[in-house]
């Protein structure tokens, strides 16, 4: 069992959640991810490991409610546990003094992307952060990330906050005006990371992406999470979760991905509904 | 000497099962096990040889004679006693143990006549002894103080941890996977193993003293060398298992529907997906599958995938003589409607425009000269392609070792193949003080196997500590 030492929403459905795993914070490197299961019938599922504390022995995840596990996750708050939590897995990613390394990050990837920047700016590189949320209330991690980076951007969709438009866009235009990026870093949901890998593949930068694909051991046990890398297959918990995206085939991922989801609505259906009544809240 | 006419007259005693059209319902065990009069019936067959080639052929040396002796007496509770000083899983090689190459294979009895149902025997004194509730704890010992590490909970590992536990010293069994057992949890379905008897032969190692870290990944969260170096351990046995699928490596083999054995295994075993949605993850339940394979993994995932309420077909590109299950399997999963397609080799899956499943190009097969293995080796019949309509595939092609522990231990000598290198005698690995046994070191071979490796590796390691 594995304690959840503090809970918070830092934005809405986005849930900081802290849970004691002195085994895990003790090796956790950038880049990896844990295998957590809430109780003895729950799924296994991945989460990015976005930050640790070794002195403490805690790991912090980034839960976003969009199934039934993480539903069930979503629900425990301080002081209760979790039945499993197995990590750290996968390839830790590469943290070299590169230059100047980019990192675009949106949604859970907003959280994911704290722990590279602060290892990347201690390999001595200088760190631009670029941030996208549909709209400012979404936007989540501003002074951890202030902190970690040596420039931090914020992008909404809507334009209510920062520079309109997707985080990439900043990525695109410092490479048009000829800027350096000696490396980029995506982390967000696939749409956004392709769009990432087709934006500097013109430029030549490399660029790597967290790919999160179905997954069930973690241990390279299911081959579930198979992604086709340069006309490779390659499994995705042991050999990533980082690829680079200029060779990622998104088309088979994208789909890959949601192979799933019919039954995942079908549990969901079964599941009680958290915020009460289904339907428009705002009908009396 | 009316005795030994008697003997003789006695047929091999067959065991009771759930009937075919009611066993796909359901995913109880389909054997239901010799009462006490079958028993001790099918044990009055065995002439208790002085020199019993049976025990020779025992990969754990189980002496056979003795626990069948006691079975005719009706001394049950002894009879499990007896098998369990050779073998700590005696519930689960009852059951998945492949005796007609092994101990029943050598039967004398079964010169002239049908040999004595051994393993038949040996999971009825284990069953007895577990549903009395009357498991026994061995006097252990005194404590040598050496500490040893065990990496992985499948058989292997258990039976190191149990034999080391029962020589004094004190073992640590980490495990990736949220419950021990390996492959008797993930892989071997409920209906030929029941969980529950995979539970209660580890709560038995637990109350002998052994101590279980689950979800702990050896290379991950501690090295080989962290673990004896660090984490205070005299020695270590490497169990990891063959837990990374083959793939055929056709075209479209990344579309949504194929899966490995392991991922279908798994989902249905140890996430117990066909409770869903009592259990979260989601069963894969279609309709149209294939299997490609013809080994013990594929009779399950085929024999799986029909009680989930598919239409099944396995794909196998030898002849029948050549599948490498047990023959039991086969006949099993053809009584309840598997169908077989042999001498079919397929060449590419096809799908649709989103990446899902709508069949597989297969080509006829037909034997040619013998190959290396001894097999007349399948060649393809010209112009013989044919499409099989299909939503889902499960390849059941076999595994390769598991990578992790090797890579993340560079001195640790590994084969082109993957596999771990250890001395046959010891299974000492080019580590001194580390040692391995089962799939890691094999390949991918079978429960028992890496139970008589794990063996050798315990009387090594014994020695090993007390040097």
């Amino acid at each position: 069992m594995f304690e959840i030492v503090s809970k918070r929403e830092v934005a809405p459905n986005v849930h900081e959640t802290v849970i004691r795993a002195p085994a895990i914070a003790k090796k956790a490197r950038p880049g990896q991810f844990v295998i957590l299961m809430v109780d003895e019938k729950s799924e296994r599922v991945p989460y990015t490991l976005c930050d640790w504390d070794r002195g403490a022995g805690t790991v912090t995840l980034i839960v976003q409610e969009v199934g039934q596990s993480s539903r069930k996750l979503v629900l425990l708050r301080a002081g209760d546990h979790v039945a499993h939590l197995v990590g750290p897995l996968g390839v830790p990613l590469e943290i070299e003094p590169f230059g100047t390394v980019a990192l675009a990050a949106g949604c859970y990837g907003i959280g994911a992307v704290l722990g590279i920047a602060r290892a990347m700016k201690a390999a001595g590189n200088r760190v631009i952060t670029i941030v996208e949320a549909d709209s400012h209330y979404l936007h989540y991690f501003r002074s951890e990330l202030a902190a970690a980076s040596d420039e931090l951007i914020q992008t909404t969709i809507d334009g209510s906050d920062g520079i309109k438009g997707h985080s990439i866009d900043i990525v695109k235009r410092k490479l048009e005006n000829g800027e350096q990026l000696d490396r980029v870093i995506a982390v967000g949901c696939l749409f956004m990371m392709m769009l990432a890998g087709n934006a500097t593949k013109p430029f030549g930068v490399k660029t790597l992406v967290a790919l999160n694909p179905i997954m069930l051991d973690g241990t390279g046990m299911c081959g579930a999470c198979r992604v086709s890398i340069g006309g490779q297959t390659l499994f995705a918990c042991v050999d990533g979760p980082f690829f680079d995206a200029h060779e990622v085939d998104w088309d088979e991922l994208r789909d890959r991905r949601v192979a799933y989801s019919d039954a995942e609505i079908d549990a969901v259906a079964r599941t009680d509904a958290v915020h009460g009544r289904r339907g428009n809240p705002c009908v009396p | 000497m009316a005795q030994a006419v008697k003997k003789k007259d006695i047929p091999r005693q067959p065991m009771p099962e759930q009937a075919p059209e009611d066993r796909i319902t359901n995913f109880d065990e389909v054997p239901y096990g010799f009462t006490e009069e079958l028993a001790m019936l099918e044990a009055m067959r065995c002439i208790l040889c002085k020199n019993p080639k049976c025990v020779a052929a025992c990969p754990v040396n189980i002496d056979i004679p003795g626990f069948v002796a006691l079975l005719q007496q009706g001394k049950f509770l002894d009879a499990a006693r007896k098998i369990k000083q050779d073998n700590a899983l005696p519930a689960v090689c009852g059951r998945v143990c492949p005796q007609e190459e092994q101990c029943e294979g050598s039967c004398v009895i079964g010169l002239k006549h049908e040999p004595v149902a051994i393993g038949r025997l040996e999971r009825f004194a284990a069953d007895y002894e577990r549903h009395l509730g009357a498991v026994a704890i061995p006097e252990l010992p005194p404590k040598t103080g050496k500490r040893v590490a065990v990496v992985g909970a499948g058989p292997a590992g258990l039976t190191v941890a149990g034999d080391l536990t029962l020589k004094g010293h004190e073992v640590t069994v980490f495990e990736a996977l949220q419950e021990p057992g390996g492959v008797l949890m993930y892989g071997i379905p409920e209906f030929r193993l029941p969980k529950e008897i995979v539970r209660a032969e580890v709560d038995y190692l637990k109350k002998l003293g052994v101590r279980f870290v689950m979800d702990y990944v050896v290379g991950r969260n501690a090295s080989i060398r962290e673990l004896l170096d660090d984490e205070g351990y005299h020695s270590v046995f490497i169990g990891t298992g063959a837990g990374l699928p083959s793939f055929m490596e056709m075209p479209g083999e990344n579309l949504i529907g194929v899966y490995s054995a392991n991922e279908y295994l798994t989902r249905a075993n140890l996430m117990k997906a066909y409770l869903f949605p009592e259990y979260d993850t989601p069963p894969i339940r279609r309709r149209q599958i294939a299997v490609i394979g013809g080994g013990n993994v594929a009779m399950d995932a085929a024999r799986t995938a029909l009680r989930l309420g598919g239409d099944v077909t396995v794909v196998y590109r030898r002849a029948r003589e050549q599948m490498p299950g047990r023959a039991e399997e086969i006949h099993h999963a053809e009584q309840e409607g598997v169908k077989l397609r042999l001498l079919t080799n397929p060449i590419r899956v096809l799908g649709d425009k989103h990446h899902r499943v709508l069949g597989m190009e297969c080509i006829q097969m037909e034997l040619g000269e013998p190959d290396d293995s001894g097999r007349r080796r399948p060649v393809p019949v010209k112009g013989s392609e044919f499409v099989m309509d299909l939503d889902t595939v499960i390849v059941a092609i076999g595994n390769k070792p598991n990578p992790l522990v090797p890579r993340t231990t560079p001195e640790l000598q590994t084969t082109k193949w993957g596999t771990v290198v250890a001395d046959p005698q010891t299974m000492q690995t080019s580590i001194p003080g580390v040692f391995a046994g089962g799939d890691i070191v094999s390949g991918a071979a079978t429960v028992i196997l890496a139970m008589g490796q794990g063996r050798i590796a315990a009387q090594a390691m014994d020695r090993y500590l007390r040097a």
